[in-house]
């Protein structure tokens, strides 16, 4: 072993040595503090206002809050689109006590499937345990009782109310309102595209026929949200702030309910549709189409079966026939003897001799009259209360195709009304330059004389006869047919109490139709009361001994052509081959408070008359009630008065122009 | 007035009887008492989080207490078996570790386990120091070149469990003595060179991909700020959405609703900063700088040269946790888990930590009778 190295230390130059050390390594903690105080500063002091607002975006979420979507009514109150609670079994995992215990126990409670339960469960899965997952989406009201007195054996298990949309009347209003169903990827494109998805993001269901559609902006309302605090996992922690929604305006529509369930019993077992408007203001007041459908099928997404069901039927319920083209038929006579007068090719003394059929000079063909016999010598008046055809094919003719189609195109044939629904046809007013861009073909002559009789390519809507009827006993004023008579906005006022204020909406008036002479009107007017009120005039059966002075026109169309001399018999005629009923009235005839459209498909037996005319009737009996109808314009109450304005204004309705 | 003076003299004589030293004392406790309040906060409102954290400071402030009883010359008899047993107690970690958190860092031994690499934090200056002050100052290159190797062997072997945060910690509490002990300037710019070559050797063959990736998210957290780059990015925010007041004690809603991660022990200085604010971040610095001022201090006062060292060392190497746990969670350095001395909840650490400060208190206090 080395002896031990002898060491001479220098302590003091030692000491000043560590001192020195110690000194730089202290300067060294002081710049190293330096730099961590810097670097907090800047995050704390120069970069605050950006940490502030990732903190807060980090803890604060907006979740939106649905507005209640607006009602829907009918002129005299009475409710047609309601939103009524659902209750839904949700569960939120976590504060389940022994959570597939508790489900089999509630499932086996409240009879839940065991597909519901699976769905359930892998649902549980994907999502957070404290997020609220739903078992079941519709309990019925047992199913709610039944659990609300077990509750307490459930915990973190408990009954979710949702509104939905519901419709009391169920098919009797469905092709006016339309339904709300679920918004679907096309629907949620569409409101991406128009800027809306924002307040859409709490919505669950849209507008998809109807007025629910048309007006579907007015009824939503404006989204609502609720500020809250949340955790790193998404937990909800408290509410910060609650901005609520603004709930849609209520509709108050024209339809009068009672009428429109006339206008069903009346249709029963029948294909067709009525339509009754005011022609004071072109108000609708009774729209409906049989066979319908039930909307409310649709609110919570139709079962497959029910889908297949309604869009297999042979009788089209999905269809909307009030807005379909029909072909006129004799319908259009008045309107056809009123271009007569306008053109001043007739006179209401011009007479003609029907021999029961009209054949043109130097061809083969007759044109046959419904009447085999023929009705000897007819006038204006007798043309139209026998609904003479020889008469009309002799007027379509020296008219030709061109003058009737420009003037029918004045009372609106062959376009849009303007209604407020989008299910509306145009259907067709045939001209030449409508048969060269459609078949690119010549128009014939022969066709003319279809057209004198409202045949050949010619249809219209039921609701385009109610307008046309209108514009005539308006004497040319121009009503735009609608359904939507007032908003009502529901709001809060200072005091926090709810007001309500009314807007009716203001219809503006089309350009109205002027004749050259102004008594031509009431010629056809008086013509169709004729009709109506003449023992032994077409109209008279369905309108004998009514309080009221009715007046109006029937109207047979031929569905299948029928061969040269061939017989129609409906009893041997295949049922879908049968003609239609058509018929429009308007009263009272002095100062019309409504006018009415029946078309009816495929009738057995008869023709307008004895088909159509009593469901105008019966619609008219309804409206009139036991009002003692006089003359005298004063003494006649109108519904329109029973809502009073309480504030007036201007809704702007959006008549979107629809292109086909 | 006399009398006053004599009382002093009477009572400071009491607390050098005792072995503590007062200034230090005061400045850990309150650093203590801060950090109960903090992982208060930190840890969810819980009471139970700060009775737990409370009995091990009290633990660990016995266990100080007892080691400044030791006079601080005596360590130098135990340095090299305590070294050599703590080397073996690495290796053995290495071969039958338990492993926890991707780690190797605990031998279990039956009724216990521990992480021998705690007691090396300890050691190893102890160790250096007392090979250096052997000789005279300054420290000559060949006693440089050996007191590397003992720093570099537990280094190593800790590094490779895989624990960067104390490896480095153990690297600068040698690095710190040799510094001290008056290394040349030009053998401190070679070895600075050296390390820097040493760099890519670390990253390809030393670091595991968890340490890299560390890195990676280090030089760019926002590159994946859901994943790696999370923690970085939310204690950033908490820091910054401080502002300078802060939101309040108890307020902090980047650690009350849980955004901020490792709230009560690696990211206690995120909570702080975001309830305390720029003030409350300046006190908190000012606090550790008294701490690191009296130990340096207690060094340059110590009466030989080992305990110089050891006391220089233990209180830079201190310096060291703060800066790199402050560093890292306010995004200057790369995420090593590092916690905030004498505040974040934790306990292994912390009775390591205060195993210093009794050394430090030893030194501070037993120099009289070593004269």
């Amino acid at each position: 072993m080395a002896p031990r190295r002898v060491i001479i230390r220098n302590h003091s130059a030692e000491a000043n040595l560590f001192a020195r050390r110690t000194f730089i390594a202290f300067m060294g903690v002081m710049v190293l503090l330096l730099v961590l105080f810097s670097n907090v500063y800047s995050l704390q002091v120069a970069s605050f206002e950006k940490y502030q607002t990732r903190s807060n975006s980090n803890r604060i979420k907006l979740l939106p809050v649905a507005p209640n979507r607006g009602l829907i009514y009918d002129r005299n109150g009475v409710i047609l689109a309601d939103n009524k609670p659902v209750y839904s079994l949700t569960v939120i995992p976590e504060q389940a006590k022994n959570l597939t215990e508790s489900i089999s126990q509630v499932s086996q409670l409240l009879d839940i499937s065991s597909d519901r339960q699976k769905k359930f469960f892998s649902s549980v899965k994907r999502k957070r345990r404290f997020k609220q997952i739903e078992l079941h989406p519709r309990l019925s009201e047992q199913q709610v009782a039944l659990f609300s007195v077990n509750k307490h054996k459930f915990p973190g298990i408990f009954v979710d109310a949702r509104l939905k949309r519901h419709y009391p009347f169920g098919k009797l209003t469905t092709h006016n309102l339309g339904y709300v169903a679920r918004i679907n990827r096309k629907d949620a494109n569409k409101l991406e595209l128009a800027g809306k998805s924002e307040n859409y993001a709490a919505t669950h269901g849209i507008g998809k026929l109807g007025i629910e559609k048309y007006y579907e902006d007015i009824l939503h309302g404006n989204i609502g949200h609720q500020e809250v605090e949340i955790n790193s996992q998404g937990r909800v922690i408290r509410t910060l702030d609650f901005t609520p929604p603004t709930p849609g305006k209520d509709l108050t529509l024209t339809l009068d309910i009672e009428l429109q369930m006339i206008a069903k019993r009346a249709l029963s077992g029948k294909r067709g549709a009525v339509v009754a408007m005011d022609p004071r203001t072109g108000g609708v007041l009774a729209m409906y189409s049989n066979p319908s459908y039930d909307g409310n099928l649709f609110v919570h997404g139709i079962s497959s079966k029910n889908w297949k069901k309604i869009r297999n039927s042979k009788d089209l319920p999905l269809i909307n026939r009030s807005v379909q083209g029909y072909p006129p038929a004799s319908t259009v006579k008045p309107f056809l003897a009123l271009t007569g007068l306008e053109e001043e090719f007739i006179t209401p003394d011009t007479k003609i001799w029907d021999p029961g059929w009209y054949q043109l000079e130097g061809l083969p063909n007759k044109y046959r009259d419904w009447k085999k016999w023929g009705h000897g010598w007819v006038d204006l008046n007798r043309a139209i209360e026998q609904s003479c055809n020889t008469y009309f094919f002799a007027l379509a003719f020296k008219l030709g195709i061109t003058k009737v189609s420009t003037m029918m195109e004045r009372f609106g044939f062959g376009d849009y009304t303007g209604i407020d629904i989008h299910e509306e046809s145009k259907a067709i007013m045939p001209s030449v330059a409508w048969k060269r861009a459609r078949y690119n073909q010549p128009w014939y002559t022969g066709e003319t004389l279809s057209v004198g009789i409202g045949q050949s390519y010619w249809t219209v809507t039921p609701l385009q006869l109610t307008q046309a009827v209108t514009t005539l006993v308006n004497h040319g004023e121009r009503k735009v047919p609608h359904l939507l008579k007032a908003t009502k906005e529901r709001s809060q006022n200072a005091e926090g109490q709810y007001q309500e204020s009314l807007a009716q909406v203001i219809y503006e008036e089309q350009a109205p139709l002027v004749l050259k002479n102004k008594e031509n009107w009431d010629l056809v007017l008086k013509a169709m009361h004729r009709t109506v009120q003449r023992a032994d005039a077409t109209g008279h059966a369905a309108f004998k001994g009514t309080r009221y002075n009715a007046a109006g026109k029937t109207g047979s169309a031929q569905v299948a052509r029928i061969k040269q001399d061939e017989k129609y018999d409906a009893e041997t005629t295949q049922e879908n081959k049968r003609d239609n009923a058509m018929f429009i009235a308007f009263a009272p005839f002095e100062h019309p408070e409504i006018v009415v459209a029946v078309a009816i498909e495929n009738v057995a037996k008869g023709g307008g008359g004895t088909n159509a005319g009593p469901v105008a009737r019966q619609i008219m009996d309804q409206y009139f009630g036991a009002r003692i109808i006089t003359s005298s314009i004063d003494t006649v109450s109108s519904p329109l008065e029973n809502i009073t304005p309480h504030q007036h204004g201007h809704a702007q309705t959006n008549k979107e122009a629809e292109t086909e | 007035m006399r009398s006053t003076g004599q009382d002093q003299q009477q009572v400071r004589s009491i607390w050098q009887k005792l072995h503590i030293d007062i200034p230090l004392l005061l400045g850990i406790m309150s650093l203590m008492a801060l950090g109960l309040f903090i992982v208060y906060s930190a840890g969810g409102q819980s009471i139970d989080i700060v009775y737990r954290q409370a009995v091990r400071l009290g633990v660990a402030l016995v266990i100080m207490f007892i080691i400044a009883q030791i006079p601080p010359l005596s360590y130098r008899k135990w340095a090299v078996p305590v070294f050599i047993i703590g080397i073996l107690l690495l290796i053995a970690v290495l071969l039958f570790g338990h492993v926890g958190k991707g780690a190797q860092r605990w031998l279990d031994i039956g009724f216990m386990k521990f992480q021998p690499s705690e007691i090396m934090k300890l050691i190893v200056p102890i160790m250096v120091a007392w090979y250096i002050s052997q000789e005279n100052l300054p420290v000559k290159i060949s006693t440089i070149i050996i007191a590397f190797i003992l720093v570099l062997m537990p280094t190593l072997l800790i590094a490779k469990q895989p624990d960067l945060g104390t490896s480095l910690l153990i690297a600068s509490s040698g690095i710190f003595v040799i510094f001290l002990a008056g290394a040349s300037w030009k053998l401190i710019g070679i070895c600075a060179g050296l390390a820097s070559a040493f760099a890519p050797i670390l990253w390809m063959f030393l670091m595991k991909d968890y340490q890299r990736q560390r890195v990676m998210t280090f030089l760019n957290p926002e590159q994946d700020p859901l994943g790696s780059g999370y923690h970085i990015i939310q204690s950033k925010i908490a820091i910054g959405s401080g502002g300078l007041e802060g939101k309040g004690y108890l307020q902090g809603t980047q650690s009350q609703l849980e955004f901020l991660p490792e709230r009560h022990t690696d990211f206690i200085f995120s909570v702080f900063s975001e309830e305390f604010g720029l003030i409350g971040v300046a006190v908190l610095l000012l606090v550790y700088l008294f701490i690191v001022m009296r130990g340096l201090w207690i060094a340059v006062n110590a009466q030989h040269a080992f305990t110089k060292l050891l006391a220089g060392s233990l209180t830079l190497t201190f310096f060291v946790y703060v800066f790199v746990n402050i560093g890292m969670v306010s995004g200057l350095l790369p995420v090593v888990g590092v916690p905030l001395p004498l505040v974040s909840y934790g306990g292994t650490s912390m009775v390591t930590l205060l195993a210093g400060f009794g050394m430090l208190m030893a030194i501070s206090t037993h120099r009289r009778f070593h004269v």
